[in-house]
């Protein structure tokens, strides 16, 4: 399932390009000499990020999925150390039945600790807990040149801040340490709410955010009009009785997508019918429920491959954030263009981020509203919906997220990360990636001089 | 079976690994033995961390068969005893530099066949005189049939084999179980070089399949199953016919 062997994909499938070779990682102490490979080289973990960041065209992939030792697990402060191959599925395994749970759960299990550094991901508790690298205590860089460098807010603070978030081009993450959260046990307290509007979801957020860890909607992209923005609101917490401590969590059912489907599996018609049972599914106003954690955090782990249901042309995820001050009207134009359109996805997830501040240089989340969402490739027809969104998403001075894109425009990227020119200092000279070389950002001139750290 | 107290070598192979965390989730204490100290280490804090009662680590080179005895005796004092031995160490040597060189030949015969049966035959009058445990050999597909891409590891991983078909039948009157684990293609560093297909499996698949072998002291375990199959239908194609294949 993990095996990292075959050619490197992203999750998307789309682009599909090549490195020229893959040089697996097996060994801290054991480490290829990164001079004398041929460049640029890059880090791939899973391939779950969605579009080029994982991607080396005609470059060296170090394939650091077979780096996932763990070092040390300080049981009593909660802190954890391991390589930066090791995938979340895995730490989750190690450290929920000791009554620890990640301080940030992305939408899926299966990606390893450096891709959570290097995306500085977030999830359903941004609002309170903010991005994985906000809980990054330190970490080790090995560099081109062969420095190996500690990082941690006081120790080579600035490549600290410039690897979080940094998506891979900073050198290669050996291991991490990071602060765990304690739990009871691994149930959540779930409620689920039917809400009719945009507005609705607003009011909720407000009414939720104070006391629940985790908040997040799922969106009918369809509905239209009155129903703008319709969907179901999650919003949870872990469950604190001690009578579930000890209660044995339901094995889970393998289920997989084996084979490609064909492209027209998903059209708007199968779309239309999913996103209505969907909203359909629940027929109460609201639902509470006591849920074991991996349905709650990761309903698509369930589903091996379900990345393959989109067919061999792949498909694009579409995640923007608007701050708040105009937050709704964006987003409520956001929905309209895709409602119109007919494309969108049956997952469409819609989220309050918080202000808490990431570590992160190019660190993506920022106070105000997020959207997220795939669309199958339908070539041209999708890329012109996904201007037009850009558009709106510029002017309202938000940002899309480099690790779901495979097709946003450089001039664009510098926009929505204004600190990149302070960036690009600690790019490591030899370390590129596909979507680094499509952003084709070059420095002003007088900040063009390379700082070697 | 109580798998408490296990000696493993190879300690730092994906297989054994793999094998090793499931034993480490069971708080079992686990005698370490690999050539790399450095590697040695990563893996038995690694298996600390997963819940081992308590690891320790012997630097190593089987093909020194003089330190055997050493290394066994200095397991046995540091546990009190042993419940189990896996040997899991090995080499996929180049098939035609050994054709080309009676040395190269002669040293992968060594390292996967002598070392292995030298181990043994120490182990197993330690597990006969106490009557119960299990031992466990990583042998291989590759040692069921001779073939012209990997005859030499082959050859030696089919001496092994056989010497453990042997030995499980004398130490089954005393109780204790001789595993012989046959994996197919696994996708380890060993392999790393190989193209991989449809048929490769991932080590942790395998390292979990050799546990519970282990646990059940199973005589004969492909990993996965389906290689019993395989391995059948090969063995059952006549002489003639296997020399026109190309395998």
């Amino acid at each position: 399932m993990l095996s990292t062997q075959a050619i490197p994909q992203s999750w998307g499938r789309y682009p599909r390009v090549k490195p020229a070779r893959v040089v697996p990682i097996y060994w801290r102490d054991h480490l290829p000499d990164l001079q004398a490979l041929p460049g640029p080289l890059l880090a791939y973990g899973y391939g779950r990020s969605y579009g080029d960041s994982c991607l080396n065209e005609n470059g060296t992939v170090l394939a650091a999925s077979h780096l996932r030792r763990f070092l040390a697990f300080d049981e009593e402060q909660g802190l954890l150390r391991c390589e930066a191959g090791v995938s979340l599925a895995e730490i989750l395994d190690l450290i929920v039945p000791r009554g620890w749970f990640l301080p940030v759960s992305p939408g899926t299990k299966f990606v390893s600790v450096g891709g959570a550094i290097a995306n500085d991901i977030h999830g359903k508790n941004h609002h309170k807990a903010g991005t994985f690298g906000c809980h990054v205590t330190r970490f080790e860089l090995l560099r081109s040149n062969g420095e190996r460098l500690i990082c941690s807010p006081t120790e080579n603070r600035e490549l600290f801040e410039a690897t979080i978030g940094g998506l891979g081009l900073t050198g290669l993450i050996l291991w991490a340490e990071f602060r765990l959260k304690r739990i009871h046990n691994p149930y959540i307290d779930m409620e689920r709410i039917r809400y009719d509007s945009l507005e609705e979801f607003m009011e909720l957020c407000a009414e939720s955010d104070e006391q629940y860890e985790y908040t997040v909607a799922w969106v009918d992209c369809l509905a239209s009009g009155s129903k703008l923005g319709r969907g179901i609101f999650m919003r949870g917490n872990h469950n604190q009785s001690p009578e579930y401590a000890h209660k044995p969590l339901p094995r889970k059912l393998p289920l997989a997508v084996p084979v490609d489907l064909p492209s027209f599996t998903l059209n708007t018609l199968t779309l239309k019918i999913f996103n209505t049972l969907y909203d359909h599914s629940q027929l109460q106003k609201r639902v509470f429920k006591v849920v074991p954690y991996e349905p709650f955090f990761y309903p698509l782990d369930s589903i091996h491959d379900w990345n393959r249901m989109y067919g061999p042309r792949g498909f694009f995820q579409y995640q923007c954030v608007v701050p708040y001050d105009q937050g709704y009207d964006v987003m409520k134009e956001i929905l309209q263009r895709i409602s119109r359109s007919g494309q969108g996805s049956f997952l469409t997830v819609l989220k309050k981020f918080g202000d808490v501040r990431s570590p992160g240089l190019l660190s993506f989340p920022r106070p105000g509203l997020t959207l997220a969402l795939d669309f199958a490739n339908q070539g041209p027809k999708t890329l012109r919906l996904f201007d037009e969104l850009d558009a709106l998403v510029r002017e309202s001075g938000g940002a899309l997220y480099p690790a779901k894109d495979a097709r946003m425009h450089g001039e664009d990227f510098k926009r929505f990360f204004p600190r990149w020119q302070e960036f690009m200092r600690y790019v490591d000279p030899k370390f590129s990636s596909s979507f680094w070389r499509r952003m084709a950002l070059v420095p002003a001139r007088e900040e063009s001089a390379t700082v070697e750290v | 079976m109580a798998l408490q107290k296990v000696v493993i070598v190879g300690a730092t192979s994906a297989i054994a690994w793999e094998a090793a965390k499931c034993m480490a989730a069971q708080g079992a204490e686990l005698f370490l033995v690999g050539r790399n100290p450095e590697k040695l280490e990563t893996v038995a804090a690694d298996l600390q961390v997963r819940g081992a009662q308590r690891v320790e680590t012997f630097v190593l080179d089987v093909n020194d068969v003089a330190r055997h005895q050493e290394m066994l005796d200095t397991a046995v004092a540091t546990f009190g005893w042993l419940d189990g031995l896996l040997i899991a160490h090995g080499t996929l040597g180049d098939q035609r530099k050994c054709e080309l060189s009676v040395e190269e030949t002669l040293r992968e015969f060594q390292t996967n066949a002598l070392s292995v049966i030298a181990l043994l035959t120490l182990a197993a009058n330690y597990f006969e005189q106490r009557e119960r445990g299990c031992i466990a050999v990583l042998s291989s597909v590759a040692g069921d049939r001779g073939r012209p891409s990997n005859y030499v590891y082959g050859a030696a991983k089919g001496a092994v084999s056989l010497f453990l078909q042997g030995l499980r039948a004398r130490l089954a009157r005393h109780g204790v179980a001789v595993v012989t684990i046959k994996p197919g293609l696994v996708d380890t560093p060993m392999t790393a070089h190989l193209r991989k297909g449809l048929l490769f499996s991932s080590a942790r698949r395998v390292g979990r399949g050799v546990y519970r072998a282990m646990q059940q002291g199973r005589p004969v375990v492909y990993l996965p199953g389906y290689w019993r199959l395989v391995m059948l239908i090969i063995r059952l194609i006549p002489e003639r016919v296997f020399q026109r294949l190309s395998l």
